[in-house]
C-alpha cells in the first residue's frame, strides 16, 4: 500500500527513490488528496442539503449512493483511501516538521506572520478526524451494519427519517458544530493551499483562492445549518 | 532609553546554552539594533565578561550576515529590512528585548546568536548556477531578447540574500522559499532553461538532505522576508519540479 | 630592486591581444597537479575562482564571511560600466580608457586601463550568459544609465544591486566548480600571513575562525582579492569586517603597497547620526542622475534649517544654491566623485550645512518627479493632469528607479524621501591605492597576486563610478586566468608543496606570537576604542583635504596610538574558539600600521590630484593643481619594518595615447 510506503519514506533517514521522497512531492500529493476530499465534501453537501429542501429527493439520491455498485464498490474505497492517505500523511509531515527544529524557541510570535488556521493544520485536521469517527460510527457503520450484515430487504425511503432522529441529541449537534468550525479553519488554509502546492499560479490565482475562502466557510456552515435544522424541526419516531 | 536584553548565551556548539539578562541604558533612537549590542559589548569587555557573539558585516542590509530572532521574529519587529537596519526607534524605553539565534536543525548555533547557515550554500552548490565557462567569447549580452516582466521577475527572485529568516520564520523551518527563489531566477531566464529540469531535482533534493521542513504554505517567509521575496516562486518551484519529475 | 611594471610592447590597442597569444600556456593534464589559492571571494576572488577552477587548477577560496557570497562586492549599488555603446551615443573602448585615465587623474598606467576598457564588453556578455538579471527595456533588450564624470550612458544596472547581481553570477559559477570539486571553499577563514620559499609565494598561514586553528595551505601560486582598506577611518562604506590584514600580510613579506594616500570620499552617504555609529550607508551614485544637490543660499536660511525652524520644501527656489550646477555648468550634479565631494564640504565648511551636525547637504528630486510626472502624462494622454496626479505618476516612475535605496534611507533616518529632500554628506567608500601590481597583476613577490580593490592598478587618484565592478571582474574573469598560466608554465615539474617545510612553520608560529601578544595583553580598552580613535585622526588629518602640518601630526599621533594599542587594548576570550574581538583586534593592528603609511604617502605627494587634496595645492577657486613634473609616477612603498623606514620607489608614467591636461569639469 502505498500509504505506508509514505511512512515509510518519511521517517527512515535512508534515501528512498519512490516519487514521495521529495517534500516537494509529499506536499503535491498532500495537495492532490485534499482536493479530493473536498470534491467528495462538495458533493456531500449536495445531498445533504436536499434534506432540508425535499426529503423524497434526499431519499432518493441517498438509496442511490447507498445501493449503487459503482459507488460502493469503487468510489467509497477510493474515499476511504484518500482519507487515510491524507491524514497519514499530515502526520508524517508533522513529525519531520517537528523535527527541523530540535531546539525550539523562547519566544516565537507565530501569529505575526501566518495565520493560526495556516499554523495548526494537525489541530483542525485532527479534531476532523476525530469528528470522521464519530461520524462513521453515527451513520457509516450502521448502513454497513443494516445493509451487508443484518441484510435488511431494501427500503428506499427510510433515509430522511433515520437523519432526522440522528440529531436529536444536543451533545451530538454540539460535537458536530464544533468539528465543523475546526472544518471551516482547515479549509480555509487546506482548500487554497492546495492551489498553491500544485503550482497553480496565473491570472486566475487571485479569483480562485476568493472563491476557496468563500467555500470554506460556506460548506461548513452549510452542514452546521443542516444539523441545526433537524434539531431543531424533530420529527416523529 | 532604558532596556532589558534577554540574550540567548552558548559557548559553543556542544555546549546547552542559556538566556542571560543584560539591563541596558543609553540607548538612543538613532541607533541600530547591532549598534545598541555593540554598545552592550563594549561593556561587557570592559567589565571583562565576554561580548556576545553574533553574526554581521555590511551593516546596510544586502550581505544578509546577521540574523536575529528579536521579540520572537527574525530581523525583528519591522518589515522588510534586515537586523542592522532596524532602529532602536522601534522600541521604546524600559521595553523588554528577546534576542535568539535563528533556529533549525539545519542551521546548528557555533556561538551565541551566531549560527552555521552553509546548508544554504550546499544547496545551491547542487544546481544554483548556469553552466558557462569564463571566455571571451560568449554571444553578445543583447542576442537573446528577455522580456522585461520576466528579466524583472527574475531580478525579483534573485534579491534574495540569503540570510535565512524564512527558515527562522517558518514553523516547519523549512527552506522553501529560498530555494524557490534561487530555482526561479534562473527558470525565468532563457539562458537557465537549459539545465532547469536538473537544477531543481538537484536542489530540492539537496535542500531535504540538509534536514529543512516541508513547506505547508503559511506565507510566514513571505512576510518576514527582509527583501519580499514572494510566494510565487514557491509555486513556480512546485511547478518545476513536477514537470521535471515527471520528465523523469 | 626596480619596479618592472612589464607592460607589453606594441600599440595600445594591440597590447592586450598580443600578449595574451604570446604567454606561456599549461597543458589541461598538469594543471590537474597546480593549486592555486585565491584570499577573498568578492567579485575579483570570486571570478578568478571559479575560472582558474574551470581551466582545471584545484582552486582553494578563503573568505572571513561565513558564505562567499557576502563578501562587500555585495553592497554595490549603481552599475557597471561597458563600453557597449548600446545607447549609440557615441561610447567606444577608447571613450571608456579616456574617461577613466581622466577620471583617474592622470595617476593611472595607460596600458591596464586600456585592458580594462577592452574586456569591459565581454564581461557584460559573460554576466548575461550566467543569468545575472540586468535592468532591461520594454523591447527586451539591456538598459543603461548614466554615472558621474562621463558624457555616455555606458553602465549597466540591476536596480540598486548591481553588486549583489554580479557577485551571485560569480558565485553561482564558483558553485559550479565547488559541485566539480575543482573549488574547496574555506569560509569563515582569515589569512594571517604569507609564506614565501625560495623566493616564491608558496601557501598561506590561516585561521579557523569558528576552531580558532591556525592552519597551513600551500599552493603554487596566490592570489590576493580581499578588497580595499577604507575601515582605516573606522567611519567608511565598507562592511564591518573589510580590512587590510592580507594585503598588509604581504607588504610585510616584500610586496610594495602603492599610493596609499588615494582615498575616494564618496559624495552621497547618509550622515553620520551619532557617536554610536559604526559604518556609514551609501546613497547610490546613479541617484545624482535625477537628484539635484543644493544648500540654502542664505546663511540664515541654513542656520534656521538646522535649528529645525525651517524647512527644506518652505525654502523658495531662487534661494536655492544648486552649488554643483553652478560650479561645473557642463557636467553638473554629474561631476567625479572628488570633486562633488569637497564642493560639499567647501560649502559645509562655509557655515551652509543642512542637519544638526551642519555636515549635510540636500540630494533633492522634487524636479526630477515632476519631470517623468509630465512625461507620464503625457504618455497616458492625461492632458488636464492635476499637479497632484503628476506628482503621484512621477514618484512611481523614481520609485521604479531607485525604490529600494529610498526605502533604506527612509529606514535609516525615518523621512520620507519622496517628500523631503535627502541629507547626504561625503563619507569614504573605496582605496584606489593598494598592493602594486603588474601588468600581469603580479606583486612585487613572485607568484603572489594581487586583484580588484586590493591592487593599485586602474583607477590613478579617483575612481569613476561604476568602474570598481568592472575593474574586480576584468581582473578575475579575463586578466588572472591568462597571466596566471604564463607564470605557472614554470611549475609544472614542481609537485605538490609541502606544509611540513620550514618556512610554514616559521609563518604560523610568528602568526600564533601575534595572537598570544593580543590576548596577553592586561589593557582594560576594548579594541572599538583604538579604532574609534584612529578612525578621528585619519578623517580630520588625512581625509577630504590634507595639510603637511596636520599630516605630520598624523604620523605622530598614529605611530603614538598604535604604541598604546599595544600596551592597552583588552581581547577576552582564548585562541581556541570563536573569538570575534581577537579577529578584529589582528585587523585594527594593521590598519594602525596602514594608516601611518597612508599619512606618509600623503605628506610626500605635493599636488592635489582625484581623492588626494592638499591645501597647499590649489587654484584660487579652490580646484586641485596637480603637479605632473615631478609627481607623475605610482609611489610604490617597500617595508623595512616600521612604517616610518618605508623606502619609496616610483613607477614613473607614461602618457602615449592620451594628452595629460588640466582636468576639468566645468
Amino acid at each position: 500500500m502505498i500509504a505506508l510506503g509514505v511512512t515509510f519514506a518519511g521517517l527512515n533517514e535512508k534515501e528512498d527513490m519512490s516519487l514521495l521522497s521529495s517534500s516537494v512531492m509529499r506536499k503535491f500529493a498532500m495537495a492532490l488528496s485534499g482536493l479530493f476530499l473536498v470534491v467528495f465534501l462538495a458533493q456531500h453537501f449536495v445531498i445533504n442539503i436536499t434534506s432540508v429542501i425535499a426529503p423524497d429527493v434526499f431519499n432518493q439520491w441517498s438509496h442511490f449512493m447507498g445501493t449503487n455498485g459503482l459507488v460502493q464498490g469503487i468510489l467509497q474505497p477510493i474515499l476511504i483511501f484518500g482519507v487515510v492517505f491524507h491524514f497519514i500523511m499530515g502526520f508524517v509531515l508533522e513529525i519531520q516538521n517537528r523535527r527541523a527544529r530540535v531546539m525550539r524557541y523562547v519566544q516565537y510570535k507565530g501569529g505575526a506572520s501566518a495565520s493560526w488556521a495556516s499554523r495548526n493544520m494537525i489541530i483542525s485536521g485532527a479534531v476532523v478526524l476525530a469528528f470522521l469517527g464519530l461520524h462513521f460510527y453515527d451513520f457509516w457503520w450502521p448502513e454497513i451494519m443494516h445493509k451487508y450484515i443484518e441484510t435488511h430487504p431494501e427500503d428506499p425511503t427510510r433515509y430522511y427519517a433515520e437523519t432526522v432522529h440522528k440529531f436529536e441529541n444536543p451533545v451530538r449537534v454540539g460535537l458536530y458544530a464544533t468539528a465543523f468550525v475546526l472544518l471551516a479553519l482547515h479549509l480555509w488554509h487546506g482548500f487554497a493551499s492546495s492551489f498553491q502546492s500544485v503550482g497553480f499560479d496565473n491570472k486566475y490565482a487571485k479569483g480562485l483562492k476568493g472563491f476557496t475562502k468563500f467555500f470554506a466557510v460556506f460548506i461548513p456552515l452549510g452542514f452546521l445549518f443542516i444539523a441545526l435544522y433537524h434539531h431543531l424541526n424533530p420529527i416523529a419516531h | 532609553m532604558k532596556l532589558t536584553l534577554k540574550i540567548w548565551r552558548q559557548k559553543n556548539a556542544q555546549d546547552k546554552g542559556r538566556m542571560v539578562t543584560y539591563p541596558i541604558d543609553g540607548i538612543d533612537g538613532d541607533m541600530s539594533f547591532l549598534e545598541m549590542l555593540d554598545v552592550l559589548n563594549n561593556d561587557l569587555i570592559s567589565r571583562g565578561e565576554e561580548p556576545v557573539v553574533f553574526d554581521h558585516d555590511c551593516r546596510e542590509g544586502i550581505c544578509g550576515s546577521c540574523s536575529l530572532q528579536i521579540n520572537g521574529e527574525p530581523h525583528g519587529p519591522d518589515r522588510m529590512i534586515t537586523t542592522c537596519q532596524l532602529h532602536m526607534r522601534k522600541f521604546n524605553d524600559g521595553d523588554t528585548i528577546v534576542i535568539e539565534p535563528f533556529r533549525a536543525k539545519a542551521f546548528p548555533v557555533i556561538k551565541d546568536l551566531m549560527v552555521d547557515r552553509s546548508a544554504f550554500d550546499r544547496i545551491q552548490q547542487a544546481g544554483g548556477f548556469i553552466s558557462v565557462n569564463t571566455s571571451g567569447n560568449t554571444i553578445d549580452a543583447n542576442a537573446i531578447p528577455i522580456p522585461k516582466p520576466d528579466a524583472d521577475n527574475a531580478f525579483n527572485a534573485a534579491a534574495c540574500i540569503g540570510c535565512g529568516a524564512c527558515v527562522a520564520a517558518c514553523k516547519n523551518a523549512s527552506a522553501m522559499l529560498f530555494t524557490s527563489a534561487k530555482v526561479s531566477q534562473f527558470a525565468l531566464l532563457p539562458q537557465g532553461r537549459v539545465e532547469a529540469t536538473q537544477r531543481v531535482l538537484n536542489m530540492v533534493e539537496q535542500m531535504d538532505k540538509e534536514g529543512f521542513g516541508n513547506c505547508t504554505n503559511t506565507g510566514a517567509c513571505e512576510i518576514e522576508c527582509p527583501k519580499g521575496i514572494s510566494l510565487e516562486n514557491i509555486a513556480r518551484l512546485n511547478r518545476e519540479l513536477l514537470s521535471a519529475q515527471f520528465k523523469g | 630592486m626596480s619596479l618592472d611594471s612589464k607592460i607589453p610592447q606594441g600599440p595600445i590597442a594591440e597590447k592586450w591581444t598580443k600578449h595574451k597569444t604570446s604567454i606561456d600556456l599549461v597543458n589541461p593534464a598538469n594543471k590537474r597537479n597546480l593549486d592555486v589559492i585565491v584570499v577573498g571571494t568578492g567579485l575579483a576572488g570570486g571570478s578568478a575562482a571559479a575560472s582558474l577552477a574551470e581551466l582545471g587548477y584545484n582552486v582553494k577560496t578563503f573568505c572571513y564571511q561565513d558564505s562567499p557570497r557576502r563578501a562587500h562586492s555585495i553592497a554595490a549599488q549603481g552599475g557597471i560600466n561597458a563600453a557597449k555603446n548600446y545607447q549609440g551615443d557615441g561610447d567606444s573602448t577608447y571613450r571608456l580608457f579616456y574617461d577613466t585615465i581622466k577620471g583617474g587623474d592622470y595617476r593611472s598606467r595607460e596600458s591596464n586601463v586600456h585592458r580594462l576598457a577592452e574586456v569591459s564588453g565581454n564581461i557584460i556578455d559573460q554576466c548575461v550568459a550566467q543569468g545575472v538579471p540586468f535592468a532591461r527595456e520594454y523591447g527586451g533588450l539591456l538598459d543603461n544609465r548614466s554615472f558621474g564624470g562621463v558624457l555616455v550612458s555606458r553602465t549597466f544596472y540591476a536596480k540598486g544591486q548591481t553588486g549583489q547581481q554580479l557577485l551571485l553570477g560569480a558565485y553561482s559559477a564558483m558553485n559550479r566548480q565547488i559541485n566539480r570539486g575543482k573549488i574547496k571553499p574555506y569560509n569563515r577563514h582569515e589569512m594571517l600571513d604569507l609564506v614565501i620559499i625560495d623566493g616564491k609565494a608558496r601557501g598561506i598561514i590561516a585561521r579557523n575562525l569558528v576552531t580558532g586553528e591556525l592552519e597551513r595551505h600551500s599552493a603554487h601560486a596566490v592570489v590576493i582579492a580581499s578588497g580595499g582598506y577604507g575601515n582605516v577611518f573606522f567611519l567608511s562604506t565598507n562592511a564591518m569586517g573589510s580590512n587590510v590584514t592580507a594585503a598588509w600580510k604581504i607588504h610585510k613579506k616584500g610586496a610594495y603597497f602603492a599610493n596609499p594616500c588615494y582615498t575616494q570620499i564618496h559624495p552621497t552617504c547618509i550622515p553620520v547620526s551619532g557617536d554610536h555609529q559604526s559604518k556609514l550607508t551609501l546613497m547610490s551614485e546613479s541617484l545624482r542622475n535625477d537628484g539635484r544637490i543644493w544648500v540654502p543660499a542664505k546663511l540664515e536660511d541654513a542656520q534656521a534649517i538646522r535649528e529645525g525652524r525651517l524647512k527644506p520644501t518652505q525654502i523658495k527656489e531662487e534661494d536655492r544654491d544648486y552649488f554643483l550646477e553652478r560650479r561645473y555648468p557642463s557636467f553638473g550634479n554629474l561631476v567625479p566623485r572628488d570633486v562633488a565631494s569637497r564642493a560639499a564640504k567647501e560649502r559645509c565648511d562655509a557655515g551652509y550645512g543642512v542637519n544638526k551636525t551642519g555636515e549635510a547637504v540636500y540630494l533633492d528630486f522634487g524636479s526630477a518627479i515632476m519631470r517623468y510626472g509630465k512625461e507620464q502624462a503625457v504618455i497616458r494622454h492625461l492632458y488636464d493632469a492635476s499637479e497632484d496626479k503628476i506628482r503621484e505618476l512621477g514618484e512611481a516612475v523614481v520609485e521604479a528607479k531607485y525604490g529600494n535605496l529610498f526605502q533604506m534611507y527612509e529606514k535609516i533616518v525615518d523621512q520620507n524621501p519622496y517628500k523631503t529632500p535627502m541629507m547626504i554628506y561625503p563619507a569614504v567608500h573605496y582605496t584606489m591605492g593598494g598592493v602594486w601590481v603588474d601588468y600581469n597583476l603580479m606583486t612585487t613577490i613572485p607568484g603572489c597576486y594581487a586583484a580588484g580593490e586590493a591592487n593599485f592598478s586602474d583607477h590613478g587618484a579617483n575612481r569613476l563610478g561604476a568602474s570598481a565592478l568592472m575593474q574586480g571582474l576584468a581582473d578575475g574573469y579575463f586578466v588572472l586566468p591568462y597571466t596566471i598560466g604564463d607564470y605557472l608554465s614554470d611549475d609544472i615539474l614542481t609537485g605538490k608543496i609541502s606544509t611540513e617545510a620550514p618556512e610554514f612553520e616559521a609563518a604560523e608560529k610568528q602568526v600564533q606570537a601575534t595572537i598570544d601578544k593580543l590576548l596577553s595583553s592586561k589593557g582594560e580598552k576594548p579594541v572599538d576604542y583604538f579604532h574609534k580613535r584612529l578612525g578621528k585622526i585619519m578623517w580630520n588629518k588625512c581625509g577630504m583635504s590634507r595639510n603637511e602640518k596636520e599630516l605630520k601630526e598624523a604620523i605622530a599621533e598614529i605611530k603614538a596610538l598604535r604604541e598604546e594599542f599595544w600596551s592597552e587594548v583588552r581581547v577576552p576570550g582564548s585562541a581556541n574558539e570563536l573569538n570575534q574581538e581577537l579577529e578584529k583586534a589582528m585587523r585594527v593592528a594593521d590598519f594602525l600600521e596602514l594608516g601611518e603609511l597612508f599619512a606618509k604617502d600623503a605628506l610626500h605627494r605635493n599636488e592635489s590630484c582625484g581623492g588626494h587634496f592638499r591645501e597647499e595645492y590649489q587654484t584660487p577657486e579652490g580646484e586641485a593643481l596637480r603637479d605632473d613634473k615631478n609627481f607623475m609616477y605610482v609611489a610604490a612603498w617597500e617595508y623595512k619594518g616600521e612604517p616610518a623606514d618605508a623606502v619609496l620607489h616610483k613607477e614613473p608614467l607614461e602618457y602615449e595615447n592620451i594628452q595629460v591636461k588640466t582636468r576639468s569639469y566645468k
